[in-house]
């Protein structure tokens, strides 16, 4: 038995333990039993992961008595790429739990997130599609009971819950579809098998579609998105985290696997429908998010336009491969790697952080918020060095991996194919708008909920959490630096995974894209930041010596003094020149009443302001789609009226179907 | 090559940081006499930095560390800017070029600072100022990012240095129809960024049209200072790049001390140009309503695309 084998059948019997020790343990204890047994078993799907990466194989069958051939879990470098990511997440999470839940933690909850856990490390490691789909169904139905854990408390808990399994369960049918036609093509469930199909034929294709609408359901792909901004806000801050962080990136697997491993070298449209996806779900999430103050929905949202880059990044590469400039698209899916190792890192620190915020404030509407850096200085700096990453800037993971993305696409056009010169610019627009409006999606969050003053009683009464979740955030944060300051080994690991050439390391631990003719150093970025730093300071510390700063009630103001927090500009209002911008998209609602004094009409006694914005392919496709499906329901329920007359009636009608149909 | 870079940083730096406050009053100066008023002279905004450092600066209770980081990290993000940037010469450094995207995100890197110091003190008008201002930033980014790319696909990179060489050794690729849709862009994209006339008026006393002067509002002595420093570093960096984008001549393409002397003249020449057309067309304009400044990015957008589209599928077929 290999290496790799015993971290595969540690991690199956570590998630037995786990849950295991979950539900044997005594009340006191049942949160820290779990956290440690989900922390064990992310450290085994990290080592067997790195292992996988650095090139060793094993295989480990899963006995059945349904004569499917070689069913089991196997080490791959691309499953093991994915394996470490969502270990990393798991762990730090789980670690965020032990504070973040608390005493108030059941069993039932603490029992289901270890297998949830588990089963996520294992799907990458699926070697067939029947092993795939019972550790994806497991992993579905462990987070919907994640979901439905404060469902005594709160009542749109329930809702979301629907929507999240309804949602769930579709991709798991579509994926079942894909992988049937594969199989019956193939002869056989093993992954190894179906590899050898052509790609050019028509099932293929259906195929492919049908995976990839699977796929993007989990990943929450625009207009298969509708369940992330709600689940997300209902559901335990740690399991939105693992949730946006870790499981939508499966999603993501899953498109690679079908279309680097199991069909490679498809139809060049295969790629341009990736990217197109891909580029309205970017666009339509930064968009919801930069309007949304909800901080966990904004977060959910920001996933959609993360996983719309990761799925462009894929059909460029694929779109790329399949008009034969091989350099930029190995580029291009390595991005996609990056992208995913960086999303995992920075908005597992931001749900992290809005989850401390939650614990604190019992908020949360940013709207509500403020002030909070001073009465939580670890969140608050964890949650900007998160914001950081998401907003792409230097030097966090965040930034390194669209500047990737961003070199494969302006080195990708070719004059020769209109199309590739079409849609390589439109893409670049489209990341460039996208970042743009990330930009001001984070400095709003993290601008109105950390800084000025506090806009509610909960916020000023805010405090830091327990230790073991500022150790959690800390960490986490600490990752998305180290992801951007040395990201030349994610680089070579992301290069490893997926089997290409033209991206690796150098320097100081840069990225370099030799495929491309592009190279990254953010350590030498960072030396000649610093050098430059240094004389700024010293003028700056010379002049404070001989003039201290002064602190004042408030320096300005605009001549006046400060009445009320309300007057503070909120996260609605910082959005409303967006919101107007984009009024055709967002469709947003507004009332504005406005109360006269009953002395005279032109003064005015009170203002009411609401605003309301829906999603509007909720409203557009699923609330006519969900309408049908009720009436259809009702019409239904006609057929059967308990009466037992009409029932043998039926009983009849059928048997006479039938005869008549053999009589044929 | 490395030191050589690093010279050229260090040259930039110092020149850029001579020249922009200069820029700057030669840009309201020329405004001043056009308008018919004496002006205050073009070593204005030196005096006034000097007034400024001496100042005691104040700080509003409840703010946070952000109000006396954000304005070094403004002026850091601008100072780095210059020294990547090629406006004296094309040397680079071997592990640092001066990739574009690298450059405009050390740019937002200052813009974030400045949003983020808006909303610190907690007042109206800050806030205000932040909210325009990012939105105006987001709304840019495209423009930027495309034009800069119709500019390198030429080239083969998206390394500034090697497009402002490439255009030194061959011009007829300056006046190439898409160069110049391109450079039209770029330039909207800058008043944009910089906050200039129509998109923003720096010489605005009224706070509810502010965008710049709005987030700036609470800061006092050095910290203003080097808010008013890094903003006007940023002005001069980027029409520094236009005018090396426009008219190369006389970029150093290696280290000497004769073609640094003759860079840097040349640079001056080029920014006093460019400051002085630009505060002329300024004269002429009334500063934009706010929510019609989209349609004048969507237009510079549009502008952008074209110049891709030239450089594909016009001149190349």
């Amino acid at each position: 038995m290999t290496a790799v084998e015993l971290g595969l059948e540690a991690q199956l019997v570590l998630v037995a333990l786990a849950a295991l020790g979950a539900v044997l343990a005594p009340e006191a204890r049942r949160g820290m039993t779990a956290a440690v047994g989900s922390v064990a078993l992310a450290a085994a799907g990290v080592m067997t992961g790195a292992l996988a990466v650095g090139g060793d194989r094993g295989f480990v069958e899963i006995p059945t008595s349904l004569g499917l051939g070689d069913v089991g879990l196997v080490a791959t470098s691309l499953g093991g790429f994915f394996m470490v990511v969502v270990a990393g997440v798991g762990a730090v999470a789980a670690v965020f739990a032990i504070g973040y839940v608390g005493p108030s933690g059941t069993r039932t909850g603490w029992v289901a997130l270890p297998v949830f856990l588990g089963a996520m490390q294992l799907v990458p490691a699926a070697a067939d599609a029947v092993s795939f789909l019972l550790m994806w169904e497991l992993m579905a139905v462990a987070s919907t009971v994640l979901v439905l854990t404060e469902y005594g408390r709160r009542a749109e808990v329930r809702a979301a819950a629907l929507w999240y399994a309804g949602m769930t369960q579709l991709s798991f049918v579509l994926i079942l579809l894909g992988f049937g036609m594969l199989a019956a093509t193939a002869g056989s469930v093993s992954f190894a098998s179906m590899a050898a199909i052509d790609p050019g034929t028509p099932s293929a294709s259906v195929a492919f579609v049908l995976l990839t609408l699977g796929f993007a359901t989990k990943a929450g792909i625009v207009p298969l998105h509708v369940w992330l901004p709600r689940a997300h806000p209902v559901a335990p801050s740690h399991v939105s985290a693992v949730m946006s962080a870790a499981m939508v990136k499966l999603g993501v697997y899953g498109v690679l696997l079908v279309s680097l491993t199991l069909l490679p070298g498809g139809p060049g449209w295969w790629g341009l429908t990736l990217l197109a996806l891909g580029a309205v779900s970017a666009l339509y999430g930064i968009l919801q998010a930069s309007v949304a103050s909800d901080l966990k929905r904004l977060l959910a949202y920001s996933t959609t336009e993360n996983v719309g880059l990761m799925f462009l990044a894929v059909g460029t590469g694929l779109l790329l491969r399949a008009v034969a400039v091989p350099g930029p698209a190995d580029v291009a899916i390595a991005s996609c790697l990056l992208l995913v190792a960086s999303h995992a890192a920075f908005k597992t620190t931001l749900f992290l952080g809005a989850g401390s915020v939650l614990h604190a404030t019992g908020e949360r509407d940013l709207d509500r918020m403020g002030g909070l850096g001073a009465r939580m200085p670890v969140t608050s700096a964890a949650f900007g060095i998160g914001a950081l990453g998401a907003a792409a800037l230097p030097v966090t993971a965040g930034f390194v991996a669209e500047w990737a993305l961003l070199q494969s696409l302006i080195h990708g056009a070719r004059p020769d194919d209109r199309l590739v010169a079409v849609a390589m610019p439109v893409a670049v627009a489209v990341v460039a708008l996208t970042a743009g409006l990330a930009l001001m999606t984070f400095v709003k969050a993290y601008g109105i909920a950390f800084l000025a003053r506090p806009r509610s009683a909960g916020a000023t009464e805010a405090h830091e959490g327990t230790r073991s979740m500022q150790a959690a955030m800390l960490v986490s944060a600490g990752v998305v630096l180290l992801l951007g300051l040395v990201p030349g080994l994610v680089a070579e690991v992301a290069a490893r995974a997926i089997g290409v050439s033209g991206v690796g390391s150098a320097g100081w631990f840069g990225v370099d894209l030799p495929g491309v003719g592009a190279a990254l150093d953010p350590v030498a970025l960072s030396l000649v930041a610093v050098v430059i730093v240094v004389p700024v300071v010293f003028v700056s510390v010379l002049a404070a010596r001989r003039r201290p700063r002064r602190r004042v009630e408030l320096a300005w103001g605009g001549g006046g003094v400060r009445v009320s927090p309300r007057m503070q500009y909120t996260a609605t209002s910082y959005a409303e020149p967006l919101a107007r911008v984009f009024d055709d998209a967002l469709r947003p609602e507004r009332d504005i009443e406005i109360t006269h004094t009953s002395e005279s009409r032109y003064l005015v006694e009170r203002v009411q302001y609401h605003q309301h914005l829906d999603d509007v392919v909720e409203v557009r496709f699923y609330r006519p789609l969900l309408t049908l499906l009720d009436r259809c329901g009702m019409a239904a329920r006609r057929l059967q009226n308990g009466s037992i007359h009409r029932y043998l009636g039926y009983s009849f009608l059928a048997l006479v179907a039938v005869l008549v149909l053999v009589a044929l | 090559m490395n030191a050589a870079a690093a010279v050229l940083a260090i040259c930039q730096v110092v020149v850029l940081v001579v020249l922009s406050p200069l820029l700057v009053g030669l840009m309201r100066q020329v405004r001043a006499r056009l308008e018919g008023r004496v002006g205050a002279g073009i070593g204005q905004p030196w005096r006034d930095l000097r007034k400024l450092l001496a100042k005691e600066p104040l700080q509003a209770d409840g703010t946070s560390w952000l109000s006396v980081a954000a304005p070094v990290v403004l002026l850091v993000s601008s100072l780095l800017v210059c020294a990547l940037m090629p406006l004296l010469g094309t040397v680079t450094f071997t592990r640092l070029p001066d990739d574009l995207f690298v450059v405009v995100s050390v740019l937002l890197l200052g813009t974030v600072a400045v949003a983020l110091l808006g909303l610190d003190a907690g007042t109206a008008f800050g806030g205000m100022g932040s909210s325009r201002h990012m939105t105006i930033a987001a709304l840019v980014e495209p423009t930027v990012l495309v034009s800069v790319y119709a500019l390198s696909i030429p080239v083969g990179s998206s390394v500034l240095s090697r497009i402002v060489e490439a255009r030194l050794q061959d011009p007829a690729r300056i006046a190439a129809p898409a160069s110049l849709l391109a450079l039209l862009a770029l330039t909207v994209a800058v008043v944009a960024e910089t906050g200039r006339l129509p998109v923003d008026n720096p010489a605005t006393h009224l706070e509810l049209t502010m965008v710049h002067e709005a987030m700036v509002l609470e800061s006092s002595g050095r910290d203003l200072a080097w808010l008013e420093l890094g903003s006007w570093l940023r002005l001069g960096a980027l029409l520094g790049l236009l005018s090396s984008l426009l008219v190369p001549w006389g970029i150093a393409t290696h280290v000497s001390v004769a073609a640094l002397l003759v860079a840097t003249v040349a640079l001056t020449v080029k920014l006093a140009a460019v400051g002085a057309l630009l505060a002329a067309v300024e004269v002429s304009l009334a500063k934009v309503r706010l929510f019609r400044v989209p349609e004048l990015l969507a237009g510079s957008f549009v502008l952008a695309f074209l110049a891709v589209t030239a450089s594909y599928l016009v001149v190349q077929v």
